[in-house]
């Protein structure tokens, strides 16, 4: 038993999932036997849909157990700490021999995550015996010059992560150009995309990473300051955050003349988010560093020139500073030789939505959509048909089924109509109505629009007010001309990011689901039968054996009958959630 | 000639600008005044201690950006942020009333009224609606008889929509306190708050 490890993933989703108990559950076992492992703790691997997970590891090699509660962590510890036996039925992946989710990892590259779920986090011993701080000591011990870091960055081809996709080491040219004595380095963790999270498991997974890569920034641009602005719905990761700060601050990576390197004094700190979907764009995120409401400002002057306090700053996103150390320690050339011609290297993306196997994944770029969701995502839930994926989140669009050929890189999925965003993949089926989703799409930018430019403030909830009355059945046959019209016009008229790129799910579903547009509109139905306003639930009168599961069932106490008999649906208090019908055990509840 | 009537525009300029900014700041100040005894109508009397916000005045006291780490340390104490706060912190930092309050609005995470005993946050973020979280919230809203952001009479619970949890996979999802119920259907989310009810009221 002595030397076996035993690590528990203790990222959101896991302690979601009741990672914490299992833990706990581990550690008074240990305490109770006085057995001789050690237990750890990790983040999140991206197996969002196998959480809790808990790892061992053995003379023989590593075995990843899925779906661990605290009964199956007792037995985890019995069979296979004490008696050498694994459990093999529950193991999700191990290098000795073939699991059911192998696939999962196959065709992934880890380079931002690659320490995700492999170090403890609050650990600075344990990022840098797995290469952490080299390539800042790299760059002190062979003092390169800020040009050549620039060079290398550019080089690379890495692209901003956070879904804008400029050239990070154009950006940090820029700002290094512009002279000053303060200058400014910020970090964008402010991740308000619903349906995207790998800003956050990275945070919590890896600090490191992203403090290494933002001091690399610092240095190369001049920076004097760092600023992480991190959503405040992130507590653990600004927990971890500052816990990472402070062991640089020990270690020196942070602090005066840095590793030696004269005249390089930097300090980050981290500022939390208050909620609001507009500060991911720069211009907002400075106002709020600044104490103010998070409203864009006009470009030109760009940050690099006149940003935080004036003066000159450099933003990037959580993921693009975690490549970074890579990027420097392994050669812009190692980057370079993943992905297409114009993205280089890899990307997170976040599965979820009707997908088995949702979770994080890092892909090279150029892998097809297809391979995603089939290869690594195992397909959809149920076995149902696909239908399209949203990418890119309020900002971005949805790409049909027929289009799932499209490879993922910047351009290509651009030119979809979707954008790449900052990697938030959502998997929908069948039964997810595209008029409604387009419809949360706009209700989401429309509570999030700052109110700054006329277009959006007011453009926006026009929009979502026709969408609304599409879907409750009230459509007009006009709606469809006036949305294309009013989405080119916010798109036109909108100062920042978030306007310019509200109307996109819109204007992709038009593009792609038409039909069902008019289906909602002149045949007052969904055919995705997923709008509560155009269904109605009603018993089906020979089938009904007066089960009475129904109305027990009922949140709201809509169904009445006696037993034996048969039951009716009062429709007037039907909130048409369809518990009735997924209970059902005869096929009684029909959907019209 | 030319420079007298260049002159005398300037000096009719500068009189309109100075009488609309004066105007200006009336108004506005007036909204402000309005606004902040609408909100805080039901809670004019609130019991809060203010003593407890002078570490808080102190540490953030002319530092520059202060206001969003100010109320965010108030609502922390409080749940909230209460009118009196506002007021004891515009006294003793010079911050205007109104800046804070443009803030406190601006932002979703500031409360300006005091919440329930359980926050009950409903995530509606992309993975979560796609997986029906919609009829969660309408039926905790029928369960709990209240709005979307309301508190029950009994001010045990307060039902919150909110953007993301971060825990997709196990969407639809909701989140009481610590602990977060996963795989929800509208059935299991109400045997949720039936069963806490129960617990407080023995």
């Amino acid at each position: 038993m002595k030397n076996i490890q035993v690590i528990v993933g203790l990222g959101s989703c896991g302690i979601a999932a009741g990672a914490n108990k299992v833990y706990d559950k581990i550690l008074a076992l240990k305490t109770l036997d006085k057995l001789n492992f050690d237990l750890k703790k990790t983040s999140c691997i991206g197996m969002c849909f196998r959480e809790p997970l808990v790892e061992i590891i053995d003379e023989d090699g590593s075995y990843l157990y899925g779906n661990i509660d605290e009964n199956k962590a007792v037995d985890l510890i019995e069979y296979h700490v004490k008696n050498g036996e694994p459990i093999k039925e529950l193991v999700v992946k191990s290098d000795l021999f073939e699991t059911p989710d192998k696939n999962f990892f196959e065709g992934q590259v880890k380079i931002a995550l690659r320490n995700c779920g492999m170090i403890d986090p609050e650990k600075v011993e344990e990022y840098e015996a797995r290469g952490g701080y080299k390539a800042l000591r790299m760059i002190a011990d062979m003092k390169i010059p800020q040009t050549e870091i620039i060079q290398k960055m550019i080089d690379s081809g890495l692209r901003g992560r956070g879904g804008g996709g400029f050239s990070t080491g154009m950006k940090w040219k820029f700002a290094n150009a512009n002279k000053s004595n303060e200058k400014y380095i910020i970090c964008n963790a402010d991740e308000g995309d619903p349906g995207a999270f790998m800003d956050r498991s990275l945070l919590e997974g890896d600090p490191h990473a992203v403090i290494e890569g933002m001091i690399i920034g610092a240095y190369t641009i001049g920076a004097t300051a760092g600023v992480i602005y991190c959503r405040a719905e992130y507590p653990l990761a600004i927990k971890r955050l500052n816990i990472a700060l402070e062991q640089a601050r020990k270690k020196g990576f942070l602090g005066k003349n840095i590793l030696g390197i004269e005249g390089f004094n930097l300090d980050i700190y981290v500022k939390e988010g208050a909620g609001a979907f507009v500060c991911g764009e720069e211009t907002a995120l400075i106002a709020s560093v600044e104490g103010e409401r998070g409203m864009p400002r006009k470009r030109p002057p760009f940050p690099a020139e006149s940003g935080l306090w004036r003066k000159p700053t450099n933003i990037n996103n959580v993921e693009t500073f975690a490549n970074v150390p890579w990027i420097i320690y392994n050669g812009s050339q190692e980057y370079a030789k993943y992905g297409t011609e114009k993205s280089k290297g890899t990307k997170v993306f976040a599965l979820t939505g009707k997908i088995n196997n949702g979770g994080l994944v890092e892909v090279p770029m150029g892998i097809t959509i297809k391979e995603i969701i089939y290869k690594l995502g195992g397909g959809i839930q149920g076995g149902k048909k696909f239908k399209a994926v949203q990418l890119g989140g309020p900002s971005g669009g949805c790409i049909p089924e027929y289009l799932s050929n499209t490879i993922v890189d910047y351009d290509s999925v651009n030119a979809t109509g979707a954008i790449m965003g900052s990697g938030g993949m959502v998997v929908m089926d069948e039964t997810t109505c595209m008029v409604d989703m387009a419809r949360f799409f706009l209700d989401f930018t429309q509570k999030e629009s700052c109110g700054k430019c006329t277009f959006c403030r007011i453009g926006t909830k026009r929009m979502l007010e026709i969408l609304t009355r599409i879907t409750e059945g009230e459509g007009r046959e006009s709606d469809v001309a006036t949305l294309e019209e009013l989405a080119y016009q916010i798109k036109d008229s909108s100062l920042c990011g978030l306007g310019q790129t509200a109307p996109n799910p819109v204007l992709t579903t038009l593009k792609y689901f038409k039909d069902e547009f008019v289906a909602h509109i002149l045949e007052k139905k969904c055919p995705a039968k997923s709008c509560k306003k155009l269904l109605t639930y009603e018993v089906h009168k020979k089938n009904c054996t007066g089960c009475t599961v129904c109305a027990k069932n009922c949140p709201v106490n809509a169904i009445e009958g006696e037993r034996k008999q048969l039951h009716f649906i009062k429709q007037d208090i039907c909130i048409k959630c369809g518990v009735c019908f997924t209970k059902c055990k005869f096929n009684a509840i029909t959907l019209s | 000639m030319f420079y007298k009537t260049y002159f005398r525009q300037f000096t009719i300029l500068l009189f309109l600008i100075f009488t609309v900014k004066i105007y200006k700041k009336q108004l506005i100040n007036m909204r402000i005044k309005r606004l902040l005894s609408k909100e805080n109508e039901a809670i004019a009397n609130a019991d809060v201690n203010l003593d407890l916000l002078n570490p808080l005045i102190e540490k953030y006291k002319n530092k520059k950006g202060n206001i969003i780490p100010l109320l965010q340390g108030t609502q922390t104490m409080f749940g909230y942020i209460p009118k009196a706060a506002f007021e004891k912190i515009a006294n003793e930092t010079g911050l205007k009333i109104s800046d804070m309050y443009g803030v406190a609005t601006f932002y979703s995470q500031f409360r300006l009224n005091p919440v329930g005993k359980h926050v009950i946050k409903v995530c509606h973020g992309t993975a979560c609606h796609v997986q029906n979280a919609g009829s969660i919230t309408d039926s905790l809203k029928e369960a709990l008889k209240v709005n979307d952001g309301g508190t029950t009479e009994d001010g045990l619970f307060t039902l919150e929509s909110v953007a993301c949890l971060g825990c997709c996979s196990l969407a639809p999802v909701m989140m009481i306190g610590d602990n977060t119920y996963g795989k929800l259907t509208s059935t299991q989310s109400v045997k949720v708050i039936k069963e806490i009810r129960l617990k407080e009221n023995n």
